[in-house]
């Protein structure tokens, strides 16, 4: 079926861009680079389409990669209905922004560099997706990690767009090594890094070890799909052009942990307990995100946080078994969380740059396009019935409840808090009066034409019956139906819009009120908790100080240098003491052979030399 | 005659010929008269070859002793030649001021 041509197009893309770009005119530019996505999205619908009902794994073999005593890694891609809902997801909705980004990115430099790294991420995206094993996986795990750093970094003349790409890019590195010591365990364990023979022998294998490789390759994930402990990087990432954190850090790269873990089921079904851990990280993460996220005032923060806690709804949905449910909230998460990337980049584009929304405000009728698809993206993520993320969420929350009754009720109270933050930011972007000074003006077709696009998947994504159509890949979820679980969450959804209704439309005074009441609290959450500061000061100022003192000025400079440089200087002394002994003086060597000659009788005789 | 004198003696004298050899190698500054040590030296050496022969009755030690005066003679023709060639360059023949090696 040709499936190494899905990859290999935007790669195409990438190669000729990043190599002929600079010469080239935009217009030859926006031709290959969305070009080569839409083909490759093109591509994969011939392939679904002729593979049919997927109901077996289809694998392509193209060469051996490695071989090297026991260890056969073959450059293998694979289909099932797992890799069909991703590639779906990545080609259509990466299609949806690239054509965006031509609006976007118009009037910024760089117009070819830019559409070249992201080619070059959909080639590494779709490399991890259709991947057979763990190797080739972990190739294009690393490659999306690079390509988020280069477009963090993406305007490299700022120091904060610097930092925040190195940020990603060190605590990603922290996940992969997780990632990697699982590798290692699976081959030792297994002999192989193919899904198909790992998984195949994997109900056979010691629980303990399952628990581990669960456990490490979740620290990956964690990494990838920003999660506790290792989540602070993605609200920094937001220092990258729009369009990024649309595809990069909202649709695509960060989902790719939930993906990988939902891939690897077979060894998590045998791991309850890596299991739990993942549902217990995702519901603290979805918490926590959405508490901050309630405090933030730049529009990007907000939905980054946003997209952290969403993340956390994923990791439940995959850690309560519901795996299905998890990869239904991905899809859907891709539409709304892009969208609302796209329409506050669309914001941000008509404000001429502005991210502070305490400088917005009033934009309904000046943006009217922007708000409308807005509103749909919020209307979805705040789980009004029958949006797709309403949709999407109630499985999850079905399986939580199903797994512990109480992470259904933390994810339902944050579900609640998810609406007040969201429509907070719609209310405080597009309601009241217009608190800035540029002068907002609608965004292009070529820009509106994919939110509304978007806007149409956000409300009517959930129909697409994700979980059904996954049923035969993951095990069942025996999850009861429950009007009454599902309408406690919608309610919560209804609550959060109403109270930031009351908040930020109604009673504008109230929220000002409301932060010098619980001034503590609202330090506390409006400073992220603090984190960043106290990892500065429990693992970057020791690292970085233990580097300096003891590695830097102690062994490398005074021990390895010092090593050296005292061999230069005992040679040279050395040197100057024998220097004496040539002093040009014939008569003097003379004394020194004479001297030597009696010295040598000397010890003759006292050796018995001579008798 | 030699059966009267004793053996030492020949040697005493060789002891006494070599030191003194040495001493005006180091303590005379002109080369001509260093040279001239270095041929009591070997000249030295050569007595204790003699000596040794005569008291072995073997041949070796004559034969070193000639083997000594040939090398001494080609020694002298070079040598001489250098002081020569010396003494034209720097016009001196003092043995501490062709110290043009050191530093």
């Amino acid at each position: 079926m040709q499936l190494w041509l899905i990859p290999i197009l935007p790669l195409a893309g990438f190669l000729i861009n990043g190599l002929f770009g600079r010469r080239f005119s935009k217009g030859l530019v926006n031709t290959f680079a969305i070009g080569s996505v839409v083909l490759a999205f093109l591509w994969v619908l011939k392939t679904l389409f002729g593979l049919g009902g997927m109901n077996a794994v289809y694998t392509e073999h193209y060469f051996t990669w490695i071989q090297s005593g026991a260890l056969t890694v073959g450059f293998d891609f694979s289909v099932d209905r797992l890799t069909a809902v991703m590639l779906l997801v990545v080609t259509g909705v990466g299609s949806l922004i690239h054509i965006y980004a031509i609006g976007y990115m118009a009037h910024e430099g760089g117009y070819y560099r830019f559409f070249a790294f992201l080619n070059l991420f959909m080639f590494f995206m779709l490399t991890l997706v259709l991947a057979a094993n763990y190797l080739v996986l972990f190739v294009g795990w690393e490659g999306v990690g690079l390509c988020s750093y280069l477009l963090i970094g993406f305007y490299f003349d700022k120091k904060f767009a610097t930092d925040a790409g190195n940020k990603a890019f060190i605590v990603n590195r922290i996940g992969d090594f997780g990632f990697s010591l699982a590798m290692f365990l699976i081959f030792r364990q297994f002999g192989s890094l193919d899904f198909a023979h790992v998984f195949a022998q994997a109900p056979a294998a010691p629980v303990g070890l399952l628990t581990l490789i669960g456990v490490l390759l979740m620290f990956g994930a964690c990494g990838k799909s920003a999660q506790i402990p290792l989540y602070v990087w993605l609200p920094d990432a937001m220092a990258g052009p729009t369009p990024v954190s649309a595809l990069i850090h909202a649709a695509t790269m960060v989902t790719a942990g939930v993906y990988m873990t939902a891939r690897s089921w077979v060894i998590y079904t045998h791991a309850p307990i890596a299991m739990d851990v993942i549902a217990y990280i995702g519901i603290a993460t979805a918490l926590v995100a959405a508490t901050i996220g309630l405090a933030q005032n730049d529009i990007k923060k907000v939905f980054a946080y946003s997209t952290v806690s969403q993340l956390g709804y994923m990791f439940v949905g995959v850690g309560c078994g519901a795996f299905s449910a998890g990869i239904y909230h991905l899809m859907t998460h891709a539409f709304f969380k892009a969208l609302l990337f796209l329409g506050a980049g669309a914001v941000i584009h008509s404000l001429s740059g502005e991210q502070d929304m305490r400088k917005m405000g009033g934009l309904r009728d000046k943006i009217p396009w922007t708000f409308g698809v807005m509103a749909c993206a919020s209307l979805a993520i705040a789980g009004f019935p029958l949006t797709s993320g309403a949709m999407s969420k109630e499985a999850i929350l079905l399986a939580a409840n199903h797994h512990a009754p109480w992470i259904y009720w933390v994810g339902v109270f944050t579900a609640g808090m998810t609406a007040f933050y969201v429509f907070r930011a719609l209310f405080m972007t597009f309601f009241g009066k217009y608190r800035g000074e540029a002068h907002p003006h609608e965004s292009p077709p070529v820009m509106i034409v994919p939110l509304v696009i978007l806007a149409l998947l956000s409300l009517g994504g959930g129909f697409i019956k994700v979980p059904d159509f996954l049923r035969s890949v993951f095990p069942a979820v025996e999850a009861p139906e429950s009007g009454a679980l599902t309408a406690v969450a919608i309610a919560a959804g209804l609550l959060g819009i109403a109270l930031a209704y009351l908040m930020y439309v109604y009673k504008p005074g109230l929220p000002d009120a409301v932060a010098n009441g619980a001034k503590g609290l609202y330090t506390l959450v409006y400073n992220k908790y603090f984190v960043d500061e106290i990892y500065d000061a429990a693992v970057v100022t020791p690292l970085v100080e233990g580097s300096r003192v003891v590695l830097w000025k102690g062994v490398d400079a005074g021990l390895i240098d010092g090593a050296v440089n005292g061999i230069g200087a005992r040679a040279k002394g050395i040197g100057q003491v024998l220097r004496l002994a040539q002093s040009g003086n014939t008569r003097s060597y003379a004394t020194w052979v004479a001297f030597g000659s009696v010295l040598l009788i000397f010890l003759m005789a006292v050796l018995g030399g001579l008798r | 005659m030699m059966g009267h004198v004793p053996l030492s003696w020949f040697l005493m004298l060789s002891a006494v010929l070599f030191s003194l050899g040495v001493a005006g190698f180091i303590f005379r500054r002109n080369i001509i008269t260093m040279f001239m040590s270095i041929e009591l030296i070997l000249n030295a050496v050569n007595l204790t070859f003699i000596t040794f022969a005569y008291q072995r009755q073997q041949v070796a030690g004559h034969l070193f002793a000639f083997f000594v005066m040939v090398v001494a003679a080609a020694e002298a023709a070079v040598g001489l030649a250098i002081i020569l060639t010396v003494f034209k360059n720097r016009g001196t023949l003092n043995i501490d001021d062709l110290d043009s090696m050191k530093n």
